[in-house]
């Protein structure tokens, strides 16, 4: 490890030559690889955390390109996860930065899981969501939680306390799936995926009080945000 | 009574949160509430009364990513 690399966190009471040791040893799972996928992974692996799994199984396109900042016009048809992968290593080459591409489903998601201390929430679905919450609370393996909305997101550390994505969201029998409408700004997921990999540096270091059994929300219309207790 | 939804000052009917969820047309899933930055399970809407001032935040699902 190079000291000069994380010179400027490292400097950080909060963070300190102890707190580098933790992220060089944590094993992190980021399930997507879009537009909460882009700054998660970037700042993760800034930050040192020695080994990162990012799961997608999703090409590039051209739509991508205003939030997903992981990607460039030459990579549009290419699997995210390989290009992530490459951009990530040319971040960090101290970083073990393992690509997975495939979807979450049932059949993996307990043996990928398995392997993290952390697992990270930038998926677009609601199944995915559910699926990841039940298989960290089987686990034992805390959930960031993060999602998006248009100009709105939140953030939630789940699966660590009481609270499961199940505690905020019920699934009820028979009601209709809302489809999630196809717009969202840019920023959105930087401000709600930047938030997200702040949590999981606080979760490892264990500084302040991370968003345990806590929903954090953002209107970027408004710049109003709230902290529920779940 | 003139309760806060989100931040901003509404007059409401509705006596228990439950009421206001039907006031407001509320989804019956994907939307979460909470009263003094609480969250109170859907199944309890209907038991958790409203008072003057009260502090509702209403949370729409976000599935995306």
């Amino acid at each position: 490890m190079d000291p000069n690399r994380y010179e400027r966190q490292v400097n950080l009471p909060e963070i300190g030559l102890e707190g580098q040791k933790k992220l060089s040893r944590a094993k992190v799972l980021i399930v997507g690889a879009g537009g909460l996928g882009s700054p998660i992974s970037t700042y993760l692996t800034g930050a040192g955390v020695g080994t990162i799994g990012l799961m997608d199984d999703d090409v590039v396109s051209l739509n991508n390109l205003h939030r997903q900042v992981l990607y460039s016009e030459a990579l549009i048809g290419q699997p995210k996860v390989l290009r992530a992968a490459e951009r990530l290593r040319a971040l960090n080459s101290e970083v073990e930065i393992r690509p997975y591409q495939e979807k979450l489903t049932e059949s993996n998601a307990t043996v990928i899981v398995r392997e993290y201390d952390i697992v990270v929430d930038a998926t677009d679905n609601r199944a995915a969501r559910y699926l990841l919450s039940d298989t960290c609370q089987a686990l034992g393996k805390p959930y960031v939680y993060g999602a998006i909305c248009g100009l709105e997101g939140q953030v939630a550390v789940l699966c660590k306390g009481h609270a499961t994505y199940r505690t905020l969201y019920p699934q009820v029998e028979g009601a209709p799936v809302p489809v999630p409408p196809k717009m969202v700004s840019g920023v959105t997921p930087a401000i709600t995926g930047s938030v997200e990999a702040a949590q999981v540096i606080q979760l490892i270091c264990g500084y302040g009080e991370p968003l345990v059994d806590k929903l954090w929300t953002i209107d970027l219309r408004t710049m109003q945000t709230a902290i529920i207790d779940l | 009574m003139t309760i806060k939804i989100n931040g901003k000052e509404t007059e409401t009917q509705s006596a228990d949160l439950g009421q206001l969820a039907e006031e407001l047309s509320l989804p019956a899933q994907g939307t979460a509430m909470a009263l003094s930055g609480k969250m109170v399970p859907r199944q309890d809407w209907s038991s958790t009364p409203l008072s003057d001032g009260a502090s509702v935040f209403i949370i729409k699902a976000a599935y995306g990513g």
